[in-house]
């Protein structure tokens, strides 16, 4: 608890507390902790002098922020229309067959997360996957299984 | 580290930046946009380095600006647009274009290029007929494009501002400062016509006019760099490829309307072009290109990147301009005052896309008349397409507008692989539609787009073959506005809503004859009703397919089949026993295990169990072909045991 609060207010020390720097600082605020948690929420809405009711309305109003601890490792399937056109269903399919959860869920052991997210941008390379921060291309059924293993 | 402090020290800087690049006898150019990092670049990089200051030849990364000449350099480079070919690198000064690169194949390409002065033919562009391309220029893919905005992506580091001073960078904005008012940059926009490449196609020229004599202090310039669009990267390309050409044009703007800041608004799904826009921007401020007293002008303007959080709707300039400010990203509602009126924090702020910033360098140096000399009398210029899906050669593709489709499709982009036939071609992402085979001499440019039932967009151009389902694409495109829609509007959040469930329907085999009609005149009133470009756009792909292939649309409601074999509510797989050798291999690859047999009794697929996922008829040997997809009235029999 005191951890947390001595990262926020490190956090905060570089903004003023203006309006339009809300979304940087929930940026900030979930690099750090990987998430938005609950009195991490409360103290943005202290440091931005806003009712915390408006806080949440703006972090979930965008995909990017999320409320519940993730995995360590994120596995992201690109749904773009490339993507989709040429088989990223089969794919989303296969990785919750592979790691056991369903899209949008997190492994009970916090290892993995599994979501689609929207067009990550490299469509000559569909089915696109990024897992953390490595993007795989081309991505069918079986190399889902090495990726997994991996 | 040379400033510049008058507009006339850019010529100085050209002379010596261009200089450092001739001290450099060769040099290699590996592409790092995200595309090729995937595929390993980075690697192949750190090898060429290494093996390279190994074998004992004088090599420098950067490029450098006194006194010893190098032997090569290595660098990197944004994206060329050609990712399912990557990795790939360049070798100057010839220009050899290599392919698919990996670390391994680096001391192959060493000997070859340094000490034989030769290339290594695998590596090069193989042509359908087996020749080989050694230069970029020699590959199909590139030498029908006419490459302007892209034209320095794969070929300069955007890591490094002096590599873009060498190839005129900021000679546009030097010009401007020194020899015009604001009135005459936006005279020689007007004149070249050049239309908004976000996808509106607004005329730029006249938005800039309207900033510009809008009242109210201070102004801002917003880049739209939110592609939201699945199945476009082009904005990704030239943020991650050549940064500096956005920004110089993002400042002349700003001199032309006034403005004293700018936001670059990029999505968060763009990390790598997050971070070399900073780079970029840093380093511009270095060298007084940014900030206070530009080129000791007294124009004083600076710039920040702004990085989105995940929402489609935000590339719509209200609703990006919300985000700024902190808000939900939500379009304002009608009647509304432009965004050049009033638009960050109620002050006049002009917002336009990455590419068509990245055009007014070039624009401005060249001239109104270059740029009218290409494209069509209502769309000049050049337009940047993605183009993707069935196709074999895909990415990015920069070509004249007025260009046939047919010349994309097939000369640029070397047909439909596999042996299939193309079927249709989605422009326009989720706001576009889909043209079929019968348009493919369509000639590209706005207004033939809008007029074929379709629109340009961002430039996403999926390429579909016989495989593809035209009714599941339009609940593919229906499915992502309702989950972007932001919800303020009924014909939006409740129309999209019931557009999908029939969809649906449609594509579980429960759709019914009115539901076609339905979904017109929904589509018709979603389109008049909703307050935003998002949701006016959001029937569009519904409409197009109904318009094109609508017995497709029949066939799944009323012969329960989807004729791509695509829905899997409407197909079934099957082992025709006659041709089953029963060799097991598809039974040991079943993940649910739903297909039963032994050894010399040919195998059958459990219906009830089976997910179609497929697998089975990939493993099924090519010779054999026992495993084949049914739908309509095959599949019924199959399910119904006859």
């Amino acid at each position: 608890m005191e951890k947390a609060n001595a990262i926020l207010v490190e956090v905060f020390s570089h903004y003023h507390g203006r309006r339009e720097e809300l979304i940087p600082v929930l940026q900030e605020t979930q690099d750090v902790f990987g998430y938005l948690p609950e009195e991490a929420m409360r103290s943005i809405s202290r440091f931005m002098r806003m009712p915390e009711s408006q806080v949440y309305g703006v972090a979930t109003f965008y995909s990017q922020f999320y409320f519940a601890r993730r995995g360590k490792h994120k596995v992201k399937v690109c749904y773009g229309t490339a993507c989709h056109v040429a088989g990223a269903t089969r794919v989303l399919e296969t990785f919750e067959r592979e790691l056991g959860i369903a899209c949008g869920c997190t492994s009970e052991d916090y290892e993995y997360s599994l979501e689609r997210v929207a067009c990550v941008g490299s469509c000559a390379l569909a089915p696109v996957v990024v897992v953390d921060e490595e993007v795989f291309g081309q991505v069918d059924p079986s190399k889902v299984v090495e990726i997994v293993r991996k | 580290m040379i400033q510049i402090d008058s507009p006339a020290k850019i010529a100085e800087i050209r002379e010596n930046c261009q200089q450092a690049y001739a001290r450099q006898k060769t040099r290699f150019l590996v592409c790092a946009g995200t595309g090729c990092v995937a595929g390993g670049a980075l690697a192949v990089y750190g090898e060429l380095k290494r093996l390279i200051s190994e074998k004992g030849i004088s090599t420098d990364v950067e490029l450098l600006f006194e006194g010893r000449e190098s032997e090569a350099g290595v660098d990197v480079s944004g994206c060329h647009g050609f990712c399912q070919m990557g990795p790939l690198v360049r070798f100057e000064p010839k220009g050899i274009f290599y392919t698919k690169v990996k670390a391994g194949d680096v001391p192959e390409i060493v000997e070859a290029s340094l000490e034989k002065d030769t290339v290594v033919e695998r590596l090069l562009y193989e042509n359908p007929d087996g020749s080989r391309c050694p230069t970029e220029h020699e590959v199909p893919f590139y030498n029908r494009q006419k490459r302007v905005v892209l034209s320095k992506c794969g070929i300069i580091s955007p890591e490094d501002i002096r590599e873009y001073f060498a190839v005129d960078g900021y000679q546009a904005l030097a010009q401007v400062l020194q020899s015009y008012t604001p009135e005459q940059v936006i005279g020689v926009v007007a004149e070249s016509g050049l239309r908004g490449r976000g996808g509106a196609g607004f005329p730029v020229g006249k938005k800039w006019l309207s900033c510009l004599k809008a009242p109210g202090t201070p102004k801002y310039v917003v880049c739209n760099g939110d592609e939201g669009d699945p199945g476009a990267f082009m904005d990704r390309s030239v943020l991650e490829g050549n940064p500096h050409a956005v920004i110089e044009g993002m400042i002349i703007s700003a001199f032309a309307i006034g403005a004293s800041y700018g936001y670059i608004y990029v999505r968060a799904e763009y990390p790598l072009a997050v971070t070399r826009l900073q780079k970029a921007i840093e380093q511009a401020r270095q060298r007084r290109i940014l900030g206070d007293n530009i080129m000791g002008t007294g124009f004083s303007f600076d710039l920040e990147v702004f990085q989105g959080a995940g929402a489609f709707v935000c590339g719509e300039s209200t609703a990006l301009v919300h985000s700024i400010e902190g808000y939900r990203g939500m379009p304002k509602p009608l009647p509304r005052a432009r965004t050049t009126e009033e638009g960050l924090w109620g002050k006049p702020t002009l917002l336009n896309n990455v590419k068509t910033f990245a055009f007014i360098p070039d624009i401005i140096r060249n001239g109104a008349a270059w740029f009218t000399a290409t494209g069509t009398k209502n769309s000049p210029g050049t337009a940047v397409f993605a183009l993707t899906g069935k196709i074999r050669n895909s990415g990015l593709i920069e070509v004249p507008m007025g260009i046939k489709l047919r010349e994309i499709i097939y000369d640029i982009g070397g047909g439909v692989p596999n042996g299939k036939e193309f079927k249709a071609v989605q422009t326009g992402g989720p706001s576009g539609g889909c043209l079929p085979a019968n348009r493919l001499d369509l000639e590209v440019d706005f207004d033939s787009l809008v007029k074929a039932g379709s629109m340009m967009g961002s430039g996403g151009m999926v390429v579909m073959d016989e495989t593809s389902c035209m009714v599941d694409i339009a609940r593919y495109f229906v499915e992502f506005t309702v989950d972007e829609s932001c919800g303020q509007c009924a014909p939006c959040r409740d129309g999209m809503y019931q557009m999908l469930k029939v969809l649906k329907d449609i594509t579980t085999g429960r759709g019914k004859a009115e539901d076609l009609v339905w979904l017109e005149e929904a589509g018709q009133a979603i389109i008049r009703g909703s307050i935003c470009g998002l949701g006016q756009s959001a029937p569009n792909p519904v409409l197009s397919t109904l318009n094109y292939f609508r017995h497709e649309y029949n066939a799944h409601i009323h012969e329960q089949a989807c004729p791509a074999l695509q829905c899997k509510e409407l197909i079934a797989y099957w082992i025709d026993s006659e041709k089953c050798v029963a060799c097991g291999l598809c039974l040991k690859a079943c993940p649910v295990e739903a297909i039963t047999g032994e050894k010399k009794v040919p195998h059958v697929i459990d219906q009830a169990k089976c997910t179609k996922c497929g697998i089975c008829l990939e493993k099924c040997p090519k010779k054999v072909s026992a495993v084949s997809k049914l739908t309509g009235q095959q599949r019924i029999s199959i399910l119904e045991g006859v």
